[in-house]
């Protein structure tokens, strides 16, 4: 089962110079906020389809909800 | 002829409907929490849209998934363009810039009036048009 901090190691480690903050009360629903240069340019949606991208086929499975909030800092 | 006339429904729907939510369930009868606050959103700018319950057949979900590039219900379209999922529905919401995305009049003074009637939609999908 993953943990809010494993989901925040994960969202780091894969969008660069991200800063994440993960909370689960029960590790199956997720809430992140996401701040990332990277983000810069991009759409909400482009932003939210990057950090989904991180969990593909978890998505609905083990992570039961990932609600987002993303920003550029 | 594309061999996945579903995806094609879709992609019709999405094309035909100006407005259009993909949820759980429908607007009078949400089954998930984040359709339900999406739905709610729409109808409380009193605009018109269309609504696809996707609860009927699991394949809808994997068609629009496919399409759209999004993992999760609901899926607000505009236009032919996604514009997001709950959060981001949420988001505008509360910012205030969903009735600008949505192409209506804010809901502040006078409501705008209420267009008559939607275009009647397609069967296979079971959309139903609505007013907020």
């Amino acid at each position: 089962m993953p943990t809010a901090d494993e989901l925040k190691q994960r969202i780091e480690t894969a969008i660069p110079g991200a800063t994440a903050t993960v909370e689960s009360p029960d590790d199956v629903h997720f809430a992140a906020h996401v701040a990332a240069p990277a983000f810069a340019g991009l759409t909400r949606v482009q932003q939210h389809r990057m950090v989904y991208d991180i969990f593909t086929g978890e998505l609905g499975g083990a992570i039961h909800a990932l609600s987002l909030k993303t920003e550029v800092p | 002829m594309s061999e996945n006339p579903l995806r094609d429904a879709i992609q019709q729907a999405i094309d035909e409907n100006e407005i259009i939510l993909f949820m759980k369930g429908t607007p009078e009868q949400p089954m998930c929490g984040f359709s339900a606050r999406t739905a709610a959103a729409l109808q409380s700018l009193d605009v018109p849209f269309a609504a696809v319950d996707i609860l009927p057949d699991p394949r809808i979900r994997q068609e629009l998934s496919a399409l759209s590039s999004w993992p999760t219900i609901p899926q607000l379209f505009v236009k032919g363009e996604l514009v997001g999922g709950a959060d981001i529905v949420a988001e505008l919401y509360a910012s205030g810039e969903l009735p600008e995305v949505l192409g209506v009049d804010a809901p502040e003074g006078a409501p705008a009036e209420a267009p008559a009637g939607a275009d009647p939609a397609p069967a296979p999908l079971g959309i139903e048009n609505r007013l907020g």
